[in-house]
């Protein structure tokens, strides 16, 4: 049983307090970032490749962007981090001396990193924009779905933090994890491509899959049917890891 | 040459590694009530069967070398450590029952400096004092009142990593008293600090007793202990050794005044000749006496004044060392 009241805002306020306090070297990935991409791979490698079924690469990758960008910003707070507040700076333990409970703890954790996703979703919609490669008024909805996709990749994260032996072991899911899904998952070439097991190995087992198929759906402004399977999958994943993570700290915490 | 009165001290010096059969399991009424409490881990019990009562408005102590259970008892205390046996009520109230109630009256100092990084001195205590729910403008008074209550008006905006460590203290101290708490829990709060800083931390801890809070203590440093606390016990191993005034406890286990001397093989012939009891400590002998006077003359004439011998009063030190012994643990 989670009991989660309305103090795991206070420990939300912590974090975006903290990290309002560095705005501004928080604010240069998400600016930089989608112009490195789409000035090296969309008009630079991009010039040799006419249209991805038929739609220009630029077009073609700018939801991608988004999507690795909420991931990266969701995953990395949650696992490096959440990882320093509870285990070198010895956050948690000042925090759960308090009345807030360490099941609020974690998921204000949670819920912070996937504020995080959403903020870099929202700083880079402007430069997209700039560049012409998402359609409007749809492509709004990229923010609010980015909290969606942050908190999955929280979850996940947030496993991993709990059952890390040190930080360092958190390089096996960064690399083994992370960097395979954001070269695989239809982000900078169609799924399709691949052999067919590795394709539904995406699907099933590769959450960016689902966040840039629904992603990709926005900025084109084109849904179609699996867009809602997409959601199902991305849905039941986050409910599930948000548990599993709390369930996990618990273990590692309580003591 | 028997002195009068010897005798019978020595004997109750021998009684001291007993431990206590019967504990004070403390009444109704107290803040702390713990009865036959238990914190066991896979392959070690932690804290075996104890019982005590916190008073109100006491300075209570935990005394005992490192692994004795006494952090372990604090966080049961804190409600951040489930016990395994036992009852414990803090406010009246079960620990397992009532975290949120017993953590909003609670103020903690713990051992390890856990101030937030990112934040300012100040930022810190209104951080802080957000997550017990205390409204901004409210907790912005208590944040000033309590940095000049601990003397650190002067570094309000400077940043954790800039705070000596004897601010670092004072600044966790204001810090548990954010949400006002009736009680305090502090686990060696001056550990590491000089003495300017330490006495700064007695006096105002001795000025939040006075204002009636009730203050729970665990410290190594032994005077501190026989300064602050008003009853103590000594663990070991988990287990409740003695329990007492400091002033008792030094009376019953090691007597008025110590006698030193240096070790040599004719204090030893003379002190057993005396019948008296002695303990080592390296190349000196100690003799806990009430007549240290007598016995100084007499092992200054038996020595013919070759040998060195001191008289002074007696510590909890002395108490200490001869409930847990002078071997190391880590």
């Amino acid at each position: 049983m989670i009991r989660i009241s309305s103090r795991v805002w206070s420990v939300w306020r912590r974090n975006w307090d903290a990290f309002l306090r560095t705005y501004r070297v928080n604010f240069i990935p998400p600016f930089v970032e989608p112009v490195l991409y789409l000035l090296a791979l969309g008009f630079g490698l991009g010039t040799y490749i006419e249209a991805v079924d038929g739609i220009p690469y630029p077009v073609f990758i700018a939801p991608a962007l988004v999507s690795i960008s909420v991931m990266y910003s969701a995953f990395f707070e949650c696992t490096y981090s959440s990882f320093v507040r509870m285990y070198y700076q010895k956050t948690f333990d000042a925090i759960i001396a308090t009345p807030v409970s360490i099941d609020e703890v974690i998921a204000g954790e949670m819920l912070w990193g996937a504020t995080r996703g959403m903020i870099y979703a929202a700083l880079m919609l402007p430069v997209l924009l700039i560049f012409g490669v998402v359609a409007m008024p749809s492509s709004l909805l990229l923010i609010p779905f980015a909290y969606l996709a942050g908190l999955l990749f929280a979850g996940i994260a947030m496993c991993f933090t709990a059952i890390t032996p040190s930080i360092d072991a958190l390089n096996y899911p960064s690399f083994l994890f992370i960097t395979p899904m954001f070269l695989f998952s239809g982000t900078f070439f169609p799924l399709d491509l691949l052999p067919q097991p590795i394709q539904y190995f995406a699907l099933a087992a590769l959450p960016l899959t689902h966040v840039v198929g629904v992603n990709r759906a926005i900025t084109l402004a084109a849904f179609s049917p699996i867009n809602l399977l997409n959601l199902a999958w991305i849905a039941v994943a986050t409910v599930f890891f948000f548990i599993l993570a709390i369930r996990l700290m618990r273990k590692r915490l309580i003591v | 040459m028997t002195l009068p009165g010897e005798g019978r001290q020595a004997k109750e010096c021998c009684i001291c590694t007993t431990p206590l059969t019967h504990q004070e399991a403390g009444t109704i009424g107290d803040i702390i009530v713990a009865h036959d409490l238990e914190k066991r881990f896979e392959d070690l019990i932690a804290v075996d069967s104890i019982s005590f009562g916190v008073r109100k408005g006491e300075v209570f102590g935990f005394l005992g070398p490192n692994g004795a259970g006494k952090t372990t008892t604090m966080k049961m205390i804190q409600c951040i450590s489930p016990k395994t046996g036992g009852t414990l009520e803090v406010f009246g109230m079960d620990v397992d029952t009532h975290q949120q109630e017993i953590k909003s009256r609670l103020g903690v100092v713990p051992q390890e400096t856990n101030l937030d990084p990112d934040f300012s001195a100040y930022r810190n205590l209104l951080v802080y004092a957000r997550y017990f729910g205390i409204p901004k403008r409210e907790a912005e008074r208590r944040a000033e009142e309590l940095l000049s209550f601990m003397q650190l008006e002067e570094k309000r905006d400077v940043l954790i990593e800039k705070l000596s460590g004897g601010m670092k203290r004072r600044l966790i101290i204001a810090r548990a008293l954010i949400n006002e708490p009736k009680l305090l829990i502090l686990d060696e709060p001056t550990i590491g600090l000089d003495p300017q800083a330490r006495h700064l931390i007695w006096e105002r801890l001795r000025s939040l007793q006075a204002q009636g809070n009730t203050l729970v203590l665990t410290t190594h440093y032994l005077d501190e202990a026989e300064r602050l606390c008003d009853r103590l016990v000594i663990m070991d191993h988990g287990k409740i050794l003695v329990e007492g005034t400091p002033a008792d406890l030094i009376r019953e286990y090691a007597g008025n005044d110590v006698v030193e001397v240096e070790r040599t093989e004719k204090v030893i012939a003379r002190l057993d000749e005396l019948g008296l009891n002695y303990d080592l400590a390296g190349d000196m002998l100690q003799v806990f006496t009430d007549r240290p006077n007598d016995v100084a003359r007499d092992l200054l004439e038996v020595c013919r004044h070759e040998a060195a011998v001191t008289v002074r009063p007696a510590t909890l030190e002395d108490v200490f060392l001869r409930l847990t012994g002078r071997s190391l643990r880590e």
